[in-house]
């Protein structure tokens, strides 16, 4: 396993929630991870953010870890659920709530359903 | 390096011929498109393997900074029966 490979499964394994994203969960620098991180954010998830602007072998090495050409990538307990799509459509769809209950993520229920409220 | 509508709409058809396939240019700068694609292939597959095919179908032109697609909202759907 390179250097970068096994830098990305220690971190996927050692925190329960990762999103790998451009700039931090304070401030984002791109639409689609400031989506992202504005969910987990509103649902009070505890997550480890990554950014991948700061270093470009974990950019282009986490692309090729998960055979995912975009960027944000969240990982919960070392899967690969998503980019940004797809974390959206199951926020809306209480999948992800689902999810979390499944693998015993902590989360704000009341702020999940306002942000399905705020999109019904 | 735009990309228009059309190429993108021809790649994914290229992979996936009998596939419905709507590209939406959402900003007008021929950069940020959503796509929303429909095909019985996906059916019995997860959501990361369905966007992967699609992935897969525009042949890199995602990749990284050099990519000529810069953003691209991705829907995928099983055909209603």
């Amino acid at each position: 396993m390179s250097d970068t490979k096994s830098l990305i499964d220690q971190t996927i394994k050692s925190n329960d929630v990762v999103l790998y994203m451009k700039g931090t969960k304070s401030m984002p620098q791109c639409g689609f991870s400031s989506k992202v991180a504005g969910v987990l954010n509103y649902m009070e998830v505890d997550y480890q953010d990554v950014n991948v602007l700061a270093d470009e072998n974990i950019r282009q090495g986490i692309k090729d870890f998960s055979d995912w050409p975009t960027i944000p990538q969240l990982y919960v307990k070392g899967e690969f659920v998503g980019g940004c799509d797809i974390i959206i459509e199951m926020t809306l769809s209480g999948e992800l709530d689902t999810m979390f209950d499944d693998t015993g993520i902590k989360y704000d229920k009341d702020a999940a359903d306002k942000i399905r409220e705020s999109n019904a | 390096m735009a990309m228009q509508a059309k190429e993108i709409e021809a790649l994914i058809k290229e992979a996936l011929p009998d596939a419905s396939v709507e590209i939406t240019d959402l900003a007008g700068d021929g950069n940020h498109y959503a796509a929303e694609v429909i095909d019985e292939s996906f059916r019995g597959k997860n959501r990361v393997q369905q966007q992967r095919i699609v992935y897969a179908a525009l042949k890199g032109k995602m990749d990284g900074s050099h990519g000529e697609l810069h953003a691209l909202a991705l829907t995928t759907k099983i055909p209603d029966v």
